[in-house]
């Protein structure tokens, strides 16, 4: 072994790194020189020079820069949740299952003169985001598959309080449910950055009944079922 | 007319650069050498043993990730065992091997991050552990596509994983495997032949195997001494008798044989997840008959398992309820500490975190 | 002594302050000279040193506003990074933010601190670092003070800044900071000694201490006649500038930030400043005794060779600084003493008995002490390196085994119990 060649051999792994290609992902947006800018613009080098003399300025200059999307896998477990009212029945499965008892649910009482499935109407459905650890045990134990982890993770605030998700929030928040032990989402080929999900139908993990199997399937339930007293 | 001189106590923590979390030593010195050292530790204790008794076996899972939070996979996977086998539930072979391929991932990944802090603290300002730490962002990612998060994976549930990996992680996987022996190479090429790390490695921090033994120390730091204990090897669990695999020794027992025996146990790793993808098959990942909500019947079970870091096992008592009824983590980060004072008495300053970062222990298991 | 109108800076600048008709003046100076009436040569005299003395000042900070810019800039493109790029162009405001912020953070003093000592050291330790600077030359004519010891005065003001690392750390009365002023007080004793011996060839060559002399005595460049001293000099001025491997006195993952670790807001400002123009200072040094200083081929200004000269140092010390880790204390000790000290005094008598042979060297039998020094420099770091490197391989001594299998495996009976 020669006296300070592992040095040199180390000096050489660094200046490798230096003329080779950097793996910083920059975010929310990337500086570009003027190759980039013309790549990003779609054109040419010599016609963004042309056409757009200002803009190749700024990118010489290295003011330019192009937004970068987030590059996180479809099952990726958001900061957030997505909820569908129509498919949750109010079990709380979820608010059972969660190790940190962050989920609070209150369904309406029984009482007179209630609709058909109202005795399970849902007043309140809370979820303290500020304290969770997105475990995602809630999601697994959702029997209906109505709650599931959202994609977002841009969710600072300076607010505590605005990190409870309320109903009204759940409700509002677009649509956009990771794919998170929903195999029926990515068999579909789902991802949750292309498109939001907006149809309930098609976040369950069932198939959607026909109405004259749910005619079936109701008459069946009176049939079995002992009288029914209102 | 000898020169008087008195020895400094310095609190080194809970806040410094290089105490890897919240860890304090009271170190007395004699000029530049250590004459005492009095490791302090209790600073992240959160009760992690504690808390297990009220949850059901399925959330403990997501506190074993809090546990050694950079190789989340192994503890998740040595807790898994310890409630199969208390509860005798047999896992499903796919299930089986994809545990295998995420615990050997981790295994790199928690290599990666201990052999950059520990040239960290060499003072090399960061040029190996920002190349390691790109390597293992790699691998965060593929833990990413598997289970959408990449620290605290909570992948694993007993009687297999809870769901199989998606399409777009085998091909991610193959990238990673052709990949990385050249970018092991490199992390060679800059460190092992480094004449500066060996002089300040060589022949630091010696401890002899049999010490090592009676302290019950495990892991790359008993491998460093020539002692061929491996768990994967010696108490075969998951499928580890299936694939073959080499443990590198070193007999030296120094600062630089740990550095080299973890390097080249990331070899290992890789040839054995290569295995895995040769063995495995279709089907399910988990039996249908394991429940949610596991009631084990009256017991108890103890599983060990080489965790990056040491032998990691947990010990389970079941009254035949949902919680176990007491739950004993045997963290190898907290074991592995406790030679801490023998291996830097006498040494010098600059040679205490080196052979803290060599130690490569981690203060979320050694609190718990 | 030597005449001040050799600078090229101070005649231009004079000139066209005083209404002089020495001939020096005619046809140099702007606005054809005279702005100042007759009589006035004296304010003339004063103006003219506080306007280069200004000049050069902020061209040091903005030097060092540079250099922080590269070093962040080097340093992540040798890790495979981007380096600062968000604020200006290529990031290049982004010492001007770090400036900023720094002036406006709080300046917090320890209770325990010695108030007075505590201020005074960060501008002792600026001082030594801007003194360097009167007497570099940085191009043709342009310097501000040619004086015949320039050499004696950088190695006399360089040391000074010990002296401020101490006032830091006994001011600051913080343990970590006293480890530091330790370190850096042996070091600066180890390495004082082979840093001047170093020197000592080139002042054989040269017959002059002055820096402009010994740059126009570089026919050839002196890293080729005088590479052992070119060695140990880059290693030792290093050590002073506790730069990687050296960085033993504000090791950040040993002793926190060493001296500094107590001083916030612009005290610690002035200490990142003084550190920075220091290092840029010596590399002036280097450039001027050893790479030929201004000289280069023609159509590219003197100035601009310097200055090149001067980024290639600080490139390579920054490469250093990514690619090594750092050495410790009793090993930076046993290498100034073992082996730098014997180094320069082999140079010293390879050079003594080069320079008997031939007295006043032309380019030629420079080239021929080139040739002989080159073979006696590889041989003594082989030879050093034998003696003083590591005694084994390490890779070998790590006794890997990487051909121990599961099947050849002989191991000892399980410890029964363990839950089974």
């Amino acid at each position: 072994m020669i006296y300070g060649f592992g040095l040199a051999k180390g000096m050489g792994v660094t200046l490798k790194a230096l003329v080779g290609p950097s793996f910083t992902v920059q975010y929310p947006d990337r500086r570009v020189g003027i190759m980039g800018a013309a790549k990003a613009a779609g054109i040419s080098t010599p016609s963004l020079l042309f056409k757009h003399p200002i803009k190749a300025l700024r990118a010489v200059l290295g003011f330019e820069h192009i937004a970068v999307m987030p590059t996180q896998s479809s099952r990726f477990r958001g900061n957030d949740f997505t909820w569908y009212e129509d498919r949750c029945t109010g079990c709380a499965s979820c608010a059972k299952y969660c190790p940190l008892g962050i989920i609070k649910i209150v369904t309406l009482p029984g009482g007179i003169n209630m609709q058909e499935g109202e005795s399970y109407a849902i007043e309140t459905f809370d979820i303290d985001t500020g304290r969770c650890m997105f475990c995602a045990l809630c999601v697994e134990a959702c029997p209906y598959d109505a709650l599931h982890m959202g994609s977002e993770f841009e969710r600072s605030n300076y607010v505590r309080m605005d990190l409870v998700l309320t109903k009204e929030d759940l409700i509002a928040a677009p649509k956009h449910p990771s794919t998170w032990f929903r195999p029926q989402m990515e068999e579909a080929g789902y991802s949750p950055f292309a498109e939001a999900l907006e149809d309930m139908k098609k976040a369950g993990r069932h198939e959607t009944p026909t109405v004259d199997e749910l005619t079936q399937t109701w008459v069946k339930d009176r049939r079995t079922d002992e009288v029914v007293e209102d | 007319m000898p020169l008087k001189t008195e020895p400094i106590t310095i609190n080194v923590g809970p806040q410094h650069p290089s105490t890897h979390g919240v860890f304090r030593m009271r170190v007395t010195f004699d000029g530049e050498e250590v004459i005492d050292v009095e490791p302090i530790f209790g600073y992240l204790h959160r009760g992690s043993e504690k808390l297990a008794e009220s949850r059901t076996y399925t959330q403990i899972v997501t506190l074993t990730d809090r546990m050694d939070y950079v190789a989340s996979m192994t503890s998740n996977l040595s807790f898994i065992l310890s409630v199969e086998k208390l509860s005798g539930i047999d896992p499903s072979p796919r299930g089986v091997w994809l545990r295998m391929i995420a615990a050997e991932l981790q295994r790199i990944a928690s290599h990666l991050v201990a052999t950059g802090f520990f040239l960290q603290d060499l003072g090399t300002l960061g040029t190996p552990l920002i190349y390691m730490m790109r390597e293992r962002e790699t691998i965060l990612e593929l833990f990413e596509r598997l289970c959408g998060a990449r620290i605290t994976n909570s992948y694993m549930r007993p009687g297999g994983v809870f769901m199989d990996a998606p399409d777009d992680f085998w091909p991610a996987l193959d990238r990673f495997l052709a990949d990385m022996p050249h970018r092991i190479d490199e992390y060679e090429d800059l460190i092992s032949g480094n004449e500066i790390v060996a002089v300040r490695c060589d022949g630091v921090a010696v401890v002899d195997s049999q010490t090592l033994i009676d302290a019950s120390i495990t892991g790359p730091m008993l491998r460093a001494s020539g002692i061929d204990w491996d768990l994967r090897n010696r108490q075969p669990y998951e499928y580890y008798d299936r694939v073959k695999f080499n443990r590198p020794l070193a007999t030296a027992s120094d600062n630089y044989a740990r550095y080299i025996v973890r390097i080249h146990e990331m070899r290992e790793s890789l040839g054995i997840i290569k295995q895995c993808l040769e063995q495995i098959e279709p089907g399910p990942v988990r039996p249908e008959s394991v429940p949610f909500l596991i009631r084990p019947p009256a017991g108890d079970s103890y599983v060990g398992t080489e965790s990056p870091k040491g032998e990691l096992g947990f010990y389970l008592v079941s009254d035949g309820g949902v919680a176990p009824y007491r739950c004993k983590v045997r963290a190898p980060s907290l074991i592995n500490l406790t030679l801490l004072r023998e291996m830097l008495i006498g040494d010098k300053l600059a040679d205490l975190f080196v052979t803290f970062g060599s130690i490569d222990i981690n203060m979320g298991e050694v609190d718990r | 002594m030597p005449d001040p109108f050799d600078s090229i800076l101070y005649q231009y600048v004079y000139c066209t302050l005083s209404s002089t008709d020495d001939v020096a003046c005619v046809g140099s100076g702007l606005f054809g000279g005279g702005l100042l009436p007759g009589g006035l040569e004296w304010l003339a005299y004063v103006l003219t040193a506080v306007t280069i003395v200004a000049v050069l000042i902020n061209a040091i900070l903005g030097g060092v506003l540079m250099m922080i810019w590269g070093e962040r800039r080097l340093l992540g493109r040798f890790q495979g990074r981007t380096g600062p790029n968000r604020w200006g162009p290529f990031g290049l405001l982004t010492p001007i933010a770090d400036a900023v912020k720094t002036m406006f953070k709080e300046d917090v003093m320890p209770t325990v601190s010695d108030r007075l000592v505590f201020t005074a050291a960060p501008i002792l330790m600026l001082f030594p670092a801007l003194l360097i600077y009167a007497v570099l030359p940085f191009g043709a004519g342009t310097w501000l003070a040619d004086i015949n010891v320039a050499l004696l005065f950088i190695i006399a003001i360089g040391g000074a800044n010990v002296l401020a690392i101490v006032a830091a750390a006994l001011g600051s009365g913080n343990r970590y900071a006293m480890f530091s002023a330790m370190r850096s007080v042996a070091m600066l004793i180890s390495y004082e000694i082979p840093l001047v011996i170093s020197l000592i060839g080139v002042l054989m060559l040269s017959g002059s201490l002055s820096l402009v002399a010994i740059v126009n005595a570089q026919t050839l460049p002196f890293f080729i006649v005088q590479p052992l001293g070119f060695f140990v000099f880059l290693v030792a001025s290093m050590a002073e500038l506790n730069r990687t491997p050296f960085d033993v006195a504000e090791a950040e993952s040993e002793i926190v930030a060493g001296y500094m670790t107590d001083y916030s807001s612009m005290k610690f400002g002035l200490f990142f400043l003084s550190e920075f123009a220091a290092t840029i200072a010596t590399s002036g040094v280097i450039t001027a005794v050893f790479l030929g200083g201004w000289h280069g081929f023609d159509p590219i200004p003197s100035q601009i060779w310097f200055i090149g000269k001067m980024v290639a140092v600080l490139a390579v010390i920054v490469w250093i600084r990514a690619s090594w880790p750092r050495l410790r204390i009793d090993q930076i000790m046993n290498f100034a003493w073992k082996a730098l000290f014997e180094l320069t005094l082999i140079n010293l008598v390879v050079s003594g008995i080069l320079l008997l042979i031939w007295p006043s060297p032309s380019t030629t039998e420079l080239w021929y002490m080139a040739g002989i020094n080159w073979v006696v420099f590889l041989a003594s770091i082989y030879i050093f390196g034998k003696v003083l490197g590591p005694k084994h391989d390490p890779v070998k001594a790590g006794n890997i085994q990487p051909d121990v299998t599961l099947s050849d495996s002989d191991a000892p009976a399980l410890p029964t119990g363990g839950g089974d």
